[in-house]
């Protein structure tokens, strides 16, 4: 399954960073920050619940990237 | 500009006011650290996520750079340029902040063709609904101004419509009932109805606003050898630094024992770190392309990602099919050539006897007749498949068809010089003439293969299945370098692959299309460009790059502006990397000071993100 989230970064290496915290959450398959559109596109595995992922997405994000918000 | 922002800017401000006045006063010795105010004014929010950072374990980043460099000039006593340092770097990032809001709102404008709502006539009442609930078959009403939601065929009444946002033309386009109309044109003149054809989601204005807005999720290879360059080039130049700031001065104490000078070599580790900030790259990049693809759009060129406009700056060779490409794909009569009887005559025999066909050739010749046929006429039509048709006109015996069907017959027939399909026409028996059927050369062809030349391609190739005759006199008037003719799809994609095999490393193969049974060739060249994607589903889901008309001279067009782009991603790479060197050696040898280190970073990233935008301007390409 894929989704597009709209995401809130200042900078573009944040984003950078927000997509490789995102790609090493457990759940998702690929993740793609896209700076320019500020959205994060995010295909989870299979079985994945999108919602709990997001969440884990997110706080790993705010981890490497304190200044960040997703909108789910 | 945002709250946060302006916020930043008023920061900016009050800190650059500050700082002015306390260099004018003469502030001796601790008296010094008054300097402390501006720098937390301005620079508090950094220091917070330098801190945060240390905390998280991700220690190398801008924020750390600038709060080590700027700790590092207080406590060399430099207050001045510390307080400095962080105020320009704090005015870098809010241009960079602003620029590119400012370019992603523009954009994002150019391509706002999301219809909100739907008009749904009820009870003498329009009520505007979520063009999602809208099932197909339902009749939508589009006042003047408005946006047409979802595809649909017009039923009730007259307009013109602005295709601008679709196809970059901005002659707009006049409708009559009957017509098919596409999603995210704009209604300028009446009230028309259309009934809808297609869901919402599955209408050409969403499946275009999806493409754009996943075109970054595919990430060109510049893009990735930047983000791959910010992680291993931050920690390695925060190492040097350090090197740079210890080793340095216990060489010149310890071995040749010239004394210890610490302050000397910090200041210029200091520098160093300033320097190195990677922003200018990180943004400018991806901003290069972002300005490339939405400059694209506006033209009506749709790139589905940055590595195919990477991929299509270095197209050498173009490959494309001939009908609906480099011709109109229509046929039409182009010539009638009587022997006995009028033009006229000729043509409404042919017309008449061909009425009931269903064949194109038919539909032609109904056009070329231009009246509408008069049933009554004819009687005991009778077709014969692969030859033509027989049938009674007024009462006198026409036979309508190709060669054999008049070998058939014993009828001479005369040689013709013009290429295409040939009608020949007996009357009572009688050889009376011939019509020729052909495909129209698209008025901008032999332009655009001017363009493509001008451009910097090697190589013009015409694969088709048409005839050979009808396709080498395509290629001859339009100059191009090979054709091959006759061909079924397969021998395409073997055709395509061959010229693959013969390109050179850095030379890519483009194939041009009109997408509907040229998936397989679209998607193995380097770059599959469809044409004519308005209402073609196939196109849109089969090529990396679409052309919302069919106007071949947007082939050309798209390759300049890929040109365009990546000349400036890589103007933007070397000028950033080279005067950040050029810096950095400066700096380790004691020649650069802060104050250039400061020009190294903000000024860098000032330039290079001007020039990034410059990537968005491509209407005179």
């Amino acid at each position: 399954m894929k989704k597009t989230y709209k995401i809130e970064v200042d900078c573009a290496n944040c984003a950078n960073k927000m997509e490789e915290a995102a790609n090493k959450t457990a759940g998702v398959k690929a993740a793609t920050v896209n700076f320019m559109t500020l959205k994060m596109n995010v295909e989870f595995e299979e079985g994945a619940d999108p919602k709990s992922v997001m969440e884990t997405v997110l706080k790993n994000c705010k981890k490497v990237e304190d200044d960040c918000e997703i909108f789910f | 500009m945002t709250k946060k922002q302006k916020k930043m800017l008023t920061r900016i401000v009050i800190a650059l006011v500050l700082t002015v006045i306390f260099s004018f006063l003469p502030l001796n010795g601790a008296l010094g650290l008054l300097f402390l105010v501006p720098y937390f004014i301005v620079g508090y929010d950094i220091l917070k996520k330098a801190w945060k950072g240390i905390w998280n374990k991700q220690v190398f980043d801008e924020n750390f750079l600038m709060s080590v460099a700027t700790i590092g000039a207080f406590a060399l006593g430099e207050y001045r340029e510390g307080v400095a340092v962080m105020l320009f770097y704090q005015i870098g990032e809010l241009f960079q902040s602003y620029a590119v809001g400012k370019s992603r709102k523009n954009i994002s404008e150019l391509m706002d063709i999301r219809p909100d709502y739907a008009n749904i006539e009820e009870n003498g009442e329009l009520n505007q609904v979520d063009p999602d609930e809208v099932e197909p078959g339902t009749v939508i009403v589009v006042l003047p101004g408005e946006k047409v939601p979802i595809d649909g065929i017009l039923v009730e009444g007259t307009s013109t419509l602005n295709t601008s946002a679709l196809t970059g033309e901005s002659l707009p386009r006049e409708v009559n009932i009957g017509d098919e109309i596409i999603s995210g044109c704009i209604n300028m003149s009446g009230l028309i109805k259309i009934q809808t054809t297609k869901e919402f989601g599955e209408s050409t204005v969403s499946k275009i606003l999806d493409l754009v807005e996943n075109a970054g999720s595919r990430k060109s290879k510049s893009e990735n050898f930047i983000s791959k360059f910010a992680k291993y080039y931050t920690p390695a130049v925060c190492y040097s630094a350090l090197a740079l700031a210890v080793l340095p001065p216990l060489v010149e104490g310890a071995v040749l024992g010239n004394g210890y000078t610490f302050a000397t070599w910090i200041y210029r580790a200091l520098t160093f770190l300033v320097i190195s900030c990677p922003c200018a790259l990180v943004v400018s990049i991806p901003l290069g392309f972002f300005a490339g693809i939405g400059g694209a759009s506006k033209e009506g060129i749709l790139v589905k990602g940055s590595n195919y406009l990477e991929t299509l700056s270095q197209a050498k060779y173009v490959v494309f099919d001939k009908t609906g490409t480099m011709t109109e794909g229509v046929f039409e009569v182009s010539h009638i050539h009587p022997v006995t009887i009028e033009e006229e005559k000729l043509i409404e025999y042919a017309a008449l006897a061909e009425q009931y066909s269903t064949h194109p050739i038919s539909k032609s010749l109904q056009k070329a007749y231009g009246k509408a046929v008069d049933k009554n006429r004819v009687s005991s039509v009778e077709e014969i498949s692969g030859e033509g048709v027989t049938a009674l006109v007024d009462g006198i015996g026409v036979a309508v068809g190709n060669k054999k069907l008049m070998r058939r017959m014993h009828l001479a027939i005369e040689p013709c010089d013009q290429v295409g399909t040939y009608v020949y026409v007996a009357v009572a028996g009688e050889y009376v003439g011939h019509i020729v059927i052909s495909d129209r050369i698209k008025e901008t062809a032999s332009k655009a293969i001017q363009a493509l030349k001008a451009a910097g391609m090697k190589k013009t190739v015409m694969l088709t299945g048409d005839a050979k005759p009808v396709a080498d006199a395509v290629a001859s008037a339009l100059h191009i370098d090979e054709v091959h003719s006759e061909l079924m799809p397969d021998d395409k994609v073997s055709l395509v692959e061959e010229l693959l095999a013969k390109c050179q490393k850095q030379e890519k193969l483009i194939f041009v299309g009109d997408g509907i049974n040229d998936a397989p060739v679209l998607s193995r060249a380097d770059i599959g460009i469809a044409m004519g994607a308005m209402g073609s589903d196939a196109a849109i889901e089969a090529a990396d790059i679409v052309l919302m008309d069919d106007n071949p001279l947007k082939i050309a067009k798209a390759i300049k502006i890929a040109q365009k782009c990546l000349r400036i991603v890589y103007q933007n790479i070397y000028f950033a990397i080279g005067v950040k060197l050029l810096c950095l050696l400066l700096g380790a040898v004691g020649i650069a000071n802060m104050w250039l280190a400061i020009f190294a970073d903000v000024g860098v990233m000032v330039l290079a993100v001007l020039n990034a935008i410059r990537a968005l301007f491509v209407k005179k390409l």
